[in-house]
């Protein structure tokens, strides 16, 4: 177990020098406010990563999520999470709120 | 009601294959019931400290939080199924060679059954804490006792019923193959999470993607299917894996199954030596 960690420790040390800063990526904003997402669709770059902020203005939690990109994070209410995402191939992908499928649906474009 | 009852059902669904897995891989050993009870009361109360301290979590590690939390809770699924998995090559097997195949297995599962409880534990948790966010919010949203007593009978029972299904289909294994069956279900699933693990590291900026979307199998089933989400629990399936994921995947597979091969061939080695202590212990009548 020990020798296990004496490898794995410098392994993820070197990992996360790997992982862009994350201050150098391009940012995107989404709000969340009645249980729709604003605006509805983001265009974003394809073949960069960035991250996507999104900012919850209602009173209850919601999970921004997108099987199409396999991400999933919840989002407290007034308050706002980053997912890191990409880079992604050009195309059109979905992602919703999962507590509010009805309403809050969205999708990223990738060009 | 119905949006209640969907999104319950998705969660309790993931669990219940996974309990059900458990449940098979334990077939037979006793206080089995109890076990798994246990684990998933216990997984239940995790679920609702957890959500109640979501907000604290979410914003540690500089708002990472949510992600170093889930990988660091799959992770310790992964390698406690790994020991259970590891640990009955080695002792599964001398003790069914002089048993027959059920009694063997049973005294060998009972003893890592503790493990697989704490399995059984994380995966209600971590489904059981987004159900608990969910249902607060439609608490406070006003849906109504009706509405929210409606949806969770049949959101749980819709879960179940497919966990039962799995459990089931299971025990048809004839007997000869079965444990074997189980214990390879156990590996894919612990790969499966580890996979998922890396999933949120990337997501979280924590570990870096070696290649987003490596290949893409979503004209042929989508993450977010029905089935995609029974595959992913079951064995793992991503329809569009970062390298990351393969890279967890496939060490996951590896070190279990390297693991499981080396310790076998030293206890069939060693086996003659454990012969009396054996036959001692398995003595008792089977249930």
């Amino acid at each position: 177990m020990k020798r296990l960690l004496i490898v794995l420790a410098p392994l993820w040390l070197l990992a996360i020098a790997g992982t862009a800063s994350a201050s150098d990526l391009p940012e995107y904003s989404l709000v969340v406010k009645n249980h729709v997402y604003q605006p509805g669709e983001l265009k974003v770059p394809a073949g960069t990563k960035f991250k996507i902020i999104v900012h919850n203005e209602d009173a209850t939690p919601e999970e921004f999520e997108s099987t199409d990109f396999n991400r999933e994070k919840i989002v407290f209410p007034n308050s706002s999470i980053t997912v890191y995402v990409g880079p992604l191939h050009a195309g059109s992908y979905v992602f919703f709120g999962d507590f509010h499928r009805d309403t809050a649906n969205g999708r990223l474009i990738a060009e | 009601m119905p949006g209640v009852a969907l999104l319950v059902f998705r969660e309790v669904m993931e669990a219940a294959l996974i309990v059900s897995i458990v449940c098979a891989a334990t077939r037979g050993v006793a206080r089995r019931g109890w076990f798994v009870s246990g684990g998933i009361g216990l997984g239940v109360v995790g679920a609702v400290l957890v959500a109640l301290g979501a907000r604290l979590i979410a914003d540690l590690a500089s708002g990472s939080g949510q992600e170093l939390f889930n990988a660091c809770v799959l992770l310790s699924a992964v390698m406690m199924i790994g020991w259970h998995v590891v640990w009955m090559s080695s002792h599964g097997k001398e003790l069914a060679k002089h048993m027959n195949d059920v009694g063997g297995a049973v005294k060998a599962g009972s003893s890592s059954l503790t493990l697989l409880l704490a399995v059984v534990a994380i995966a209600v948790l971590r489904e059981g804490s987004e159900i608990v966010l969910f249902l607060y919010g439609m608490a406070v949203g006003g849906i109504g006792v009706a509405g929210l007593a409606g949806g969770i009978a049949l959101g749980v029972g819709g879960g179940a019923l497919l966990g039962f299904a799995l459990y089931f289909g299971l025990l048809r294994i004839p007997m000869k193959y079965f444990f074997k069956v189980t214990n390879w279900l156990l590996v894919l699933l612990a790969a499966g999470l580890a996979s998922t693990a890396a999933r949120f590291l990337v997501q979280g900026n924590l570990l870096p993607a070696w290649g987003n979307q490596v290949w893409d199998a979503s004209w042929l089933l989508t993450n977010g299917s029905l089935m995609g989400k029974t595959l992913a629990v079951l064995i793992g399936y991503d329809a569009r894996p970062a390298g990351i994921q393969i890279v967890f995947y496939a060490a996951t597979l590896l070190l279990l199954v390297t693991g499981m091969r080396w310790l076998d061939r030293r206890s069939t080695r060693l086996s003659p030596q454990l012969l009396p202590a054996t036959l001692n212990a398995t003595s008792e009548p089977l249930h």
